[in-house]
């Protein structure tokens, strides 16, 4: 284990950052977001959360598929992707790190979405742990561990200095650019720190969810629940949950003409839009319940199915801090996660 | 550029023949700019077509596999994308990837069995690939009998293919029906489920059905009344995709992506997912 | 606060009795003291109904789609809440007759963002005491002024009084007074202070936020377009992407023109906001020339009353008004 003191941070930084973009949680108009780092960025390692998950950066909410022309009855096809520059995520929490798992189901499943596997392979994760987990937090519901999160490298912040750990191949290359600026440590501090988090962690509100119904057997009995009603007769059917979501992968493509060609981009979408299911001839989800009770059957039914028991959720509290009238998936497993009538 | 297959990036086709089939449906002949087919595929496979800044939709691809010049589709003017299509001469390039989904299982299950097709309307389509493919393998399959309604006589798609080739084979039985009566028809004229009831097949053979959503309805009705199974009957579905590898997440009917795991299902594996289709 | 809550449930529970609506959209409460959600409720799930500090959502744009249904709807209306109400009524998107308003008192809106900004997490619980807000948390109790702590629009309160309803719980005269005394323009008049190129950058920052989760939309009762312009296919933009990086401006920008002279200035946008993108200073330029250039105004004062922007009057100043005004600053 290495560490390094916190006033010294921005050397570890400008390493890192030295031959490939470094990507961290950056304060910029009041909201923290994993922006490149650049000096004298406002630099926000003690926030929970960024807004965005991290998986902007390994499928990003717009990016250019391919350029094509029309040009009368021909058509021309050429790449138009940017997925191969090398980067390090830095400060990715245990939920986040997580959530690469989930979406490697579906993006590296055969066959293998090639823009996704290249920003995966070109990017290394220095993930952090979670000192101060708040209210919404419940990643332990899924197992997950917020003081030994996932990730190439793991890093713990105590008041003064930052601890540093490679977990993998990729770690101990990306220890080795940075090596000058770290110094040999013990890990009597972050032993002590991982204590005293677990303690806190035994105090969160959510810790007890329970997932035990949501099993391929009752899928029909929670699909057919009527209590979908009540829980979405409010839903605004906006993005928000999706769009902050660090495991939701839905997404559109769609052509844009810029005047010079078409460019065939993928973008983020969500099933909570009306359009998303929408043929020329009609639409299998008319109503916002449908629509709602499709994103929580994919997150807690459908992906557990179809990967052998994973759930397609983290725990990270981003939907319970952002919905505009406060509806989330901790109060739909704590509803559905009952049967009807009991 | 990684070694994985390109699945979201399209190959160029150039349509070379236009049929019109009916006032809404036009048969586009397709081929790989150098000649030949764009891809091979297996009959209920689909393939993502889609012009630059106009759209990108999933068909099912109509010609048989047997066929080795060239793929046809079948398409029914509806939203955007196909209106656009439909004003295409020969000589225009499409994008073409595929194939996807699995195909009717006709290596398998199908195998030996004597066949019934069921179709409605433009849900022609998908059928014309398997029957045709049945039809170069014939000692493959039993009998094979097709009931095909559609709302009018102009509304029948591949009329002259039926009356020319299917019609006149032997060991072949074509029910034709239309919804209303009509002056030149001469032949059965009502719906497709009261039909299917009044030539009460045996029950030794399976099914293969696709149509509109409230024709197939009743006659799966129709069909378990006659005392068939639900496990007899295959069917092909169509929802609204943009991947075409079960990435995307829109075309689930339960855990099922329609795309990936169908289009092709049987109605016992279809009666244990959510009605959402 | 306990003692409105209730005189509240008392009456909800006497006009649900005696006929007068059959069901009120209320608040259900949350995982957590801050988390309310509305709901729909009837006499049999009526004891859910509860009355805080942090509802602050305005539920008139629910009243489009409820008074479309069978039955009179009960709503709840805190004063600010009845402008929007106002307004709905007066475009035709909320049928007057299916609602029996309710207005209620307000003492002011809390932001629990704002708690939390101020390094308060891992709450608990939070206590209303008027003055001082007092929370306790995972990491110990705290407690924070409740100035600091308001929703943005409540520090421009337009005052107690309800604009509309059919009965009120309390008198407006009876009603807290809501502690404001912030100048609704002050940050107007520092956007228009800016160069352009000031301006440019500020309002670049804050809406290259936008995740295009079209909350501000969905949740804005002037944006009440049974199919808005941005979800048509045909239009050329998609309302959920930015295919370049000037779309999600442009979508704001068009959003505010529309809602000029309607927007009641409700603040509901800013609030839903993931990004805490301060949207209402949009629509609160907009309001400013309009007042400027038409004369006072305050959309949602009454049901009736045109709009500036939809009548024509001989004191209406030139349109070049507005090439001048948009020029160098």
């Amino acid at each position: 284990m290495f560490k390094i003191a916190l006033d010294k941070i921005d050397e570890l930084f400008a390493a890192l950052s030295g031959n490939e973009t470094l990507y961290l949680p950056i304060e910029k108009s009041g909201e923290i977001e994993f922006y490149p780092y650049e000096k004298d960025a406002k630099v926000r390692l003690d926030a929970l959360h960024t807004v965005k998950s991290a998986k902007d950066l390994f499928f990003p909410q717009t990016e250019n598929l391919m350029n094509m022309k029309l040009d009368g009855k021909n058509i021309q096809i050429e790449e138009g992707r940017h997925v191969e520059d090398p980067f390090v995520l830095f400060g990715v929490r245990a939920c986040d790190a997580r959530s690469f798992d989930v979406l490697d189901k579906v993006f590296l499943a055969d066959p293998v979405d090639s823009y996704y596997a290249a920003r995966r392979e070109h990017g290394v994760i220095v993930s952090m742990a979670c000192s101060r987990p708040e209210e919404t937090c419940f990643c332990n519901v899924f197992g997950i561990d917020a003081t030994m999160p996932e990730g190439d490298v793991v890093v713990w912040l105590d008041t003064d200095h930052l601890y540093w750990e490679a977990k993998t191949e990729k770690g101990e290359a990306l220890t080795k650019t940075v090596e000058s600026v770290l110094t040999d440590s013990d890990s009597k501090a972050v032993e002590a720190q991982i204590a005293a988090t677990k303690e806190i962690m035994d105090k969160l509100p959510l810790k007890d969810l329970d997932l035990t119904r949501f099993t391929e057997d009752e899928m029909m009995n929670i699909f057919n629940d009527s209590r979908w009603a009540e829980m979405s007769e409010h839903c605004l059917g906006c993005g928000t949950c999706t769009f902050v979501c660090p495991t939701c992968q839905c997404y559109d493509i769609r052509d844009y003409d810029t005047g010079h060609g078409v460019v065939r981009y993928r973008c983020w979408d969500s099933c909570m839009y009306r359009d998303f299911t929408r043929m020329a001839h009609g639409n299998p989800r008319k109503s916002q319940l449908e629509r709602f009770r499709q994103r929580f059957m994919h997150k807690l039914v459908y992906f557990p199915e179809n990967n052998d028991g994973m759930f397609s959720c983290v725990g990270c509290g981003r939907c319970l801090s952002k919905c505009p009238i406060h509806t989330n998936i901790a109060k739909v497993i704590k509803t559905m996660g009952v049967k009807e009538h009991e | 550029m990684s070694n994985t297959e390109e699945t979201l990036i399209p190959k160029i086709g150039v349509v070379t023949e236009v049929r019109v089939d009916t006032p809404d449906v036009k048969t586009f002949r397709v081929t790989a700019p150098e000649g030949g087919k764009v891809f091979e595929h297996m009959p209920g496979q689909c393939a993502m077509l889609s012009i630059p800044g106009v759209g990108e939709a999933m068909f099912s691809i109509t010609s048989s596999p047997t066929n080795k010049e060239f793929m046809e589709f079948s398409i029914k003017k509806c939203g955007c994308l196909t209106t656009w299509l439909h004003q295409m001469d020969v000589g225009q390039q499409i994008t073409v990837r595929g194939p996807y989904g699995k195909c009717f299982p006709v290596e398998t299950e199908l195998k030996g069995k004597n066949l019934v097709f069921i179709a409605g309307g433009i849900g022609l389509a998908p059928l014309r690939s398997v029957i045709n493919y049945c039809r170069h393998y014939r000692e493959n399959y039993g009998t094979i009998d097709i009931v095909y309604g559609s709302r009018s006589m102009d509304d029948l798609v591949d009329y002259q293919e039926i009356q020319e080739e299917w019609c006149k084979e032997a060991g072949i039985n074509v029910h034709l029906t239309i919804d209303r009566e009509q002056k030149e028809w001469d032949g059965h004229v009502g719906f497709v489920p009261t039909y299917v009831k009044e030539l009460g097949f045996d029950l030794d053979k399976i099914i293969l059905i696709c149509g509109p959503p409230i024709m197939i309805k009743f006659t799966l009705q129709g069909l378990e009344e006659l005392g068939f199974q639900k496990s007899q009957v295959y069917t092909t579905m169509e929802l609204r995709m943009k991947c075409g590898v079960g990435k995307c997440g829109r075309c689930n009917i339960g855990n099922k992506y329609v795309c990936k795991d169908g289009p092709v299902f049987r109605f016992d594996e279809l009666g244990e997912l959510p009605d959402e289709y | 606060m306990r003692e409105i809550n209730e005189m509240l449930k008392k009456k909800v529970s006497e006009l649900l009795e005696n006929g007068t609506a059959d069901r009120i959209i209320g608040w259900q409460a949350g995982e957590f003291c801050y988390d309310v959600t509305p709901a729909v409720m009837r006499k049999d799930n009526l004891d859910e109904l509860f009355y805080n500090g942090f509802c602050g959502a305005n539920q008139s744009k629910y009243l489009i789609q409820e008074s479309l249904e069978e039955g009179k709807v009960l709503a709840l209306l805190k004063p600010c809440d009845t402008y929007s109400f106002n307004q709905l009524v007066k475009e035709h998107r909320v049928n007057r007759e299916k609602v029996y308003a309710l207005g209620i008192p307000c003492s002011g809106m809390l932001d629990v963002d704002k708690i939390k900004a101020l390094g308060i997490t891992g709450i608990l619980s939070i206590e209303d005491n008027g003055e001082e807000i007092k929370v306790a948390t995972m990491y110990g109790d705290k407690t924070c002024k409740r100035t600091e702590v308001l929703q943005e629009r409540c520090k421009v309160c337009k005052g107690k009084e309800h604009k509309a309803y059919d009965e009120l719980l309390i008198p407006d005269e009876d009603a807290p007074e809501v502690p404001n005394g912030e100048d609704r323009f002050e940050l107007v008049n520092k956007l228009e202070a800016m160069t352009s190129q000031e301006r440019f950058d500020f309002w670049r920052g804050e809406l290259s936020k936008c995740i295009r989760c079209n909350a501000c939309r969905n949740v804005c009762p002037a944006c009440s377009c049974r199919t808005c312009v941005f979800d048509n296919d045909n239009s050329g933009v998609a309302a959920k992407s930015n295919a370049d990086d000037f779309e999600e401006n442009m979508f704001h920008i068009i959003r505010a023109f529309h809602v000029a002279g309607r927007c009641t200035d409700c603040g509901e946008c800013s609030r839903v906001c993931p990004q805490h993108i301060p949207l209402h200073l949009l629509n609160r330029k907009f309001i400013k020339d309009i007042d400027e250039f038409y004369g006072e105004f305050q959309a949602g004062e009454d049901d009736t009353a045109k709009g500036p922007l939809t009548a024509y009057t001989e004191g209406d100043c030139e349109p070049s008004i507005v090439m001048e005004k948009g020029g160098e600053a």
